[in-house]
This record gives structure tokens, C-alpha cells and sequence, in this order.
């Protein structure tokens, strides 16, 4: 007979553990994307389709190229969240952690290479 | 006590069960919308990194990007990114344990699926 409550053989077993701060994050990302994606659509979206000379011009202004870098910054790190939970729901085992992993290093890995480009677009 | 029945409990019916309902739908829509947002955002970055490396390389991503096909993705991107927008709001007002109730959350899943459609036709006009 083991002398543990059912209260304790129960904390930290659960699926959530340490899902709050997960959960807040996507909230605050979920929030600023509110502000972000409309700016983003219109200001990106105007510049599709334009010439390389009108597109390379464009982003040496610092307002689309501010939204751009930073709708890239939270909308990446947003999804990656978001994937995790994804993931979370329907792979498992170590398949789990490789395609997590996998997703994270995807999502940074667009995310520098749009800062970059951005970057060096305005500058 | 605790032990009784462990791993041979009942389970809750398989999802499948369950006719599909607006709420259900919309529900796994906004998952969907979301992940597939990945296709739209890694044609953008090459797009601005093509655009940062040279003319020529820009030429290639632009004729991507202003294909038909280019175009079907971001046409459907942007309903997507709207749709899952909405959805998020959604979220947002449930998260404060209020609207929870079957009519209000019917109206609510009607208003993401034709504010989704109504924004993306915005979108199109304004462009």
C-alpha cells in the first residue's frame, strides 16, 4: 500500500503541465497579429506584382518595412506555437519531438530569412 | 481506490460519432486555415528574399508568386487569413467565459464563416 493521495499522484501527470504559458502566448501573439495582418495585407499586398525597381524602392521606406519585419517576428512565432499544438494532438512518441522540433526550425528559419531579406532591403 | 478499473475505463465515443455541427466545423477550420498559412508565408519570404538577392532572382519568385497558381494560393491564403482572424476573435471573447451558450456560439461561427468571405472580397477590391 503506497501512502500517497490521489491529489498527488495526480499533479503533474495531466496533459496541460505547464500549459498556461503557452496558452498566454498565443494570446498576446494572437492580439498583436490583430494590429499586424491588417496593416500587413495592405501595405504587402500593394506591392505584389509591381516592377523589381518599384519593389526594392518600396521597402527602403521604413513603415512596410517595419510591418513586414515584424508581422514575420510574431506571425513565425504564432504558428510555431500553434503547430506545436497541432502536433501535440495528433503525432506521438518520438515522432512527436522530431516533427516539433522539425516545425520550430522551419518557422525560425523563415523567420531570419525574411528579417534578413527585409533587412537588406531597406538598408 | 485509485487504481480501480485503471486503463479499462470508458471512452468517450470516437469524434466521428458525432453528426457534423457549425460549431464543430468552424471549430477545426480555424486549425486548419491556420497550419495551412505556412504555403502563403514561405512564398512571401522567398518572394522578399529573392527580391534581396537579385533582379533575376526576382524575376523567377514574381513569376511564381503572379502565376494562376501563385494567385490561387494567395487568394485562398487570404480567405484563410481572415477566416482563422475571426476565428481568433472568437477565441478571444470565449476565452473571458462568455458567449459559450449553443445559440450565441452558432451566431458566432456564422459570423466567422461569412465575415471571412465579406473580408476576403474587401481585400480582392481593395487590391
Amino acid at each position: 500500500m503506497r501512502y500517497l493521495t490521489d491529489r498527488k499522484r495526480a499533479t503533474g501527470t495531466g496533459s496541460a503541465k505547464s500549459g498556461t504559458a503557452h496558452f498566454w502566448a498565443m494570446k498576446v501573439s494572437s492580439v498583436a497579429l490583430l494590429i499586424l495582418i491588417p496593416l500587413f495585407v495592405f501595405t504587402f499586398g500593394t506591392i505584389v506584382g509591381e516592377d523589381y525597381a518599384t519593389v526594392t524602392a518600396y521597402f527602403s521606406h521604413p513603415f512596410p518595412a517595419l510591418i513586414a519585419a515584424l508581422t514575420l517576428i510574431v506571425g513565425f512565432e504564432h504558428f510555431q506555437s500553434g503547430a506545436q499544438v497541432l502536433i501535440e494532438d495528433y503525432v506521438h512518441g518520438l515522432a512527436q519531438k522530431i516533427t516539433i522540433i522539425l516545425i520550430k526550425c522551419i518557422s525560425y528559419g523563415l523567420m531570419a530569412m525574411g528579417l534578413f531579406a527585409i533587412a537588406k532591403l531597406a538598408l | 481506490m485509485a487504481d480501480v478499473n485503471r486503463g479499462n475505463r470508458p471512452l468517450s465515443p470516437h469524434l466521428m460519432i458525432y453528426r457534423p455541427q457549425l460549431t464543430s466545423i468552424s471549430s477545426i477550420l480555424v486549425r486548419i486555415t491556420g497550419n495551412a498559412l505556412i504555403v502563403a508565408g514561405t512564398l512571401i519570404v522567398w518572394w522578399l528574399f529573392a527580391a534581396a538577392t537579385s533582379a533575376e532572382y526576382f524575376a523567377m519568385a514574381d513569376a511564381v508568386m503572379t502565376s494562376w497558381f501563385g494567385k490561387l494560393v494567395m487568394l485562398g491564403s487570404i480567405w484563410a487569413l481572415w477566416y482563422h482572424t475571426l476565428g481568433g476573435v472568437r477565441h478571444l471573447i470565449w476565452d473571458n467565459a462568455v458567449a459559450l451558450d449553443i445559440p450565441t456560439a452558432e451566431k458566432l461561427g456564422w459570423a466567422v464563416v461569412v465575415g471571412s468571405f465579406v473580408l476576403t472580397a474587401i481585400t480582392v477590391a481593395v487590391l
